[in-house]
């Protein structure tokens, strides 16, 4: 069993003022220069500066992420989908406590997470979403309280690489971090393996969808076997008995209190990032009741689930970038509304569009659909395969207003959803 | 008694995805779907069996069809259809097999994954693989030999494995973009088994090499299926190839 940490361990960190003063020259300087470089950035209207900023400081101190969190509680975030929204709930509870340091801007690479750290550097507290290919690195520097594992599936095969290679530095990290809490969903196989691996792990059950990357155990390569009871491999590799618990919309916790979500934000997916939010935040001394209603609060993430009014068409932009993320979101869509898939392939998104053909578009047959994006090309062919009635717009604002008067809903992968946001006069 | 509205009729064209569980890490199992749906928008009947990990392997069906897939899937596929061999029946029966990336180093004779364990192939094709010492990561186009069609193959490949051919295989053609078997060519062809490092899916990108596959099973060229979009794909991809990697 775990020995819950004692919520303690939050105020003990927080009476050491992390001021400038502590802070090596080097450091100093390097801080200096990456708000230098935000402002220049800023003033220049190159966007909001704070990533390059953290690109000058760790150029100029390596060091600078292990220094600039020290003294703080810093919690990290990672997994293939939920990083954001996960890390978002998480910012919203602690925010409770005081003040709280976060890259809620999605800039999950070691210079966003920089960036971060910089721009509050009162902050106690932090949270801060991590890259699944950068966890390692920046959880060894961090040497965070808590650790969130979300989940692991395919997704950018060409820049990401093979899920189980992903799976063995996860590994790795969580046996290299004794005093730091995994908070690990026990039906994801993957994350498991990796969270076993932990001296603290905290295993939470909030279920999965997209079991086609843990079919193979990630310890013996043996088939992994699944009844009602959890998953298995002849190995001994098996489900943990889970401490929390999510059944549909409500989470019974170990010994406390049964709470009930009733998010704003739609879907299981959410259900399950709130769920794990509440678990992290449990940990570090909020309890479920006041975590809830600070979930409850949210109504978008970073510009996914608003609704835009474009040309008279009212708008809700979804983000869907891998095949595990639209299955969570095809079942979001509004039944009879057409639907625009905007996919590219930047560096960001990863080259390959193969993912998809792993995504069940046929159950868009019956609606309109318009293919949009860099890669429209491929969105249509494969539409073309699920036998969906479709047109090709390749911009999707001029997608969205080919489309009749009435809501519309607009599926984009990660910089097709972000050129969007822009378009739509968001961030 | 079967249902008979379940049942295809004989002439149906049968296809097998075998082990979908196990071999699908790179969406190849859209190569399923599209031969299906060539199959059956010519008014040919068609159906799709998925061969699990633990069933075992039909020698019934007309065309197999094998995917890509990680280190420790791969062994645990070969392993599968070594002990159920009825792929390699139906092969013996002119059966036609196309193969994709860990599908493709499958059918061959042996391959060496990651961690330096070698694994016994089916021997399908004339074929060996080792690790390479970085990874194939891009667009890849191959102009093919003469006896695959007259279009170059467009696809996407993501391999660490470098395959060598025998005298048994002979490669689809010479790579004029990306890596393929590692020596400037691409993929192995014995008979009607076929391996290509190529995903995308390749038959989605490739309509030709779809239809020449599915001329080999039902015994004659089909009948022409314009579809303007394959096209319009095909010329973006080739072009995004000529570009290079883009970084």
């Amino acid at each position: 069993m775990v020995s819950p940490r004692p919520p303690a361990v939050l105020d003990a960190r927080a009476s050491i003022e992390p001021g400038p003063r502590r802070l090596p020259v080097r450091t100093r300087l390097a801080v200096a220069a990456a708000r230098f470089a935000a402002a220049v950035s800023r003033r220049l209207g190159l966007g909001a500066g704070g990533v390059i900023g953290g690109r000058i400081a760790l150029r100029l101190d390596p060091g600078v992420l292990r220094r600039l969190s020290r003294n703080r509680t810093v919690v990290l975030v990672t997994g293939t989908n939920g990083k954001t929204t996960t890390a978002l709930m998480l910012r919203r509870v602690l925010e409770t406590l005081g003040e709280v340091a976060g890259n809620g801007d999605g800039a999950n690479m070691p210079d966003g997470v920089v960036a971060a750290l910089v721009a509050e550097p009162t902050a106690t507290v932090a949270v801060l979403e991590v890259d699944e290919t950068y966890l390692s690195g920046v959880a060894a520097q961090v040497r965070p309280s808590c650790l969130v594992l979300l989940n692991l599936s395919r997704d950018q095969l060409d820049r990401v690489g093979e899920v189980r290679t992903i799976e063995r530095e996860f590994r790795a990290i969580c046996a290299a971090l004794p005093d730091t809490t995994v908070v690990a969903n026990c039906d994801d196989p993957l994350v498991t393996s990796a969270a076993l691996a932990s001296a603290r792990p905290f295993w939470i059950s909030v279920g999965q969808e997209w079991h086609a990357d843990a079919v193979a155990c990630a310890r013996c390569g043996q088939a992994i076997r699944r009844d009602r009871a959890g998953w298995r491999c002849v190995c001994g590799l098996a489900r943990p008995d889970p401490l929390w618990i999510l059944r549909d919309d409500t989470v019974e916790t170990a010994g406390g209190p049964t709470v009930t979500l009733h998010l704003r934000l739609p879907g299981r997916a959410n259900a399950a990032n709130a769920a794990v939010a509440v678990a992290a935040a449990e940990r570090l001394g909020v309890s479920p009741h006041v975590a809830v209603a600070q979930l409850r609060a949210i109504g978008e993430v970073s510009g996914r689930y608003r609704r835009a009014v474009v040309s008279g068409r009212s708008v809700r932009v979804l983000l869907a970038k891998n095949p595990a993320g639209w299955r969570e979101t095809l079942p979001l869509l509004a039944p009879r509304s057409p639907v625009v898939v905007a996919v590219n392939s930047g560096e960001a998104d990863g080259r390959d569009t193969s993912w998809l053909w792993d995504v069940p578009f046929e159950q868009l047959r019956g609606r309109h659909v318009v293919a949009a994006g860099e890669r429209a090309t491929d969105v249509a062919v494969r539409l073309t395969y699920a036998e969906v009635r479709h047109t090709l717009c390749r911009e999707p604002l001029a997608a969205i207003t080919s489309l009749p008067a009435g809501p519309v809903e607009l599926v984009a992968n990660y910089t097709a959803f972000r050129d969007t946001q822009q378009h739509l006069g968001h961030g | 008694m079967a249902d008979p509205a379940r049942t295809p009729p004989d002439s149906a064209l049968r296809i097998g995805l075998v082990l979908p569980d196990i071999l699908g890490t790179y969406s190849d199992a859209g190569n399923a779907q599209v031969l299906r749906c060539r199959t059956q928008w010519r008014g040919i009947a068609a159906t799709v069996t998925e061969i699990r990990h633990g069933e075992t392997v039909p020698s019934s069906l007309d065309l197999y069809l094998l995917g890509g897939g990680e280190d420790d899937a791969q062994a645990l596929a070969v392993n599968h259809l070594r002990a159920h061999p009825g792929l390699q029946q139906a092969v013996a029966r002119g059966a036609a097999v196309f193969g994709v990336c860990a599908g493709f180093q499958i059918l061959g004779t042996q391959f060496t994954t990651s961690d330096g364990a070698t694994h016994t192939g089916l021997g399908l094709l004339d074929a060996g693989t080792t690790p390479g010492r970085r990874r194939a990561v891009g667009e890849v186009v191959v102009d093919v030999a003469a006896e695959l069609g007259t279009e170059p193959l467009t696809g996407f490949e993501n391999h660490l494995g470098r395959s060598r051919l025998g005298i048994g295989s002979r490669p689809l053609g010479p790579v004029r973009a990306g890596t393929g078997n590692g020596d400037g060519t691409e993929g192995a062809l014995t008979g009607r088994v076929l391996g290509t490092y190529l995903h995308g899916p390749v038959l989605a990108r490739n309509p030709a090499l779809a239809d020449l596959l599915l001329g080999w099973s039902l015994g004659a060229p089909p009948a022409a299926l314009p579809l303007p979009e394959i096209g319009a794909l095909r010329q973006e991809r080739l072009r995004a190839a000529k570009r290079g990697p883009r970084r």
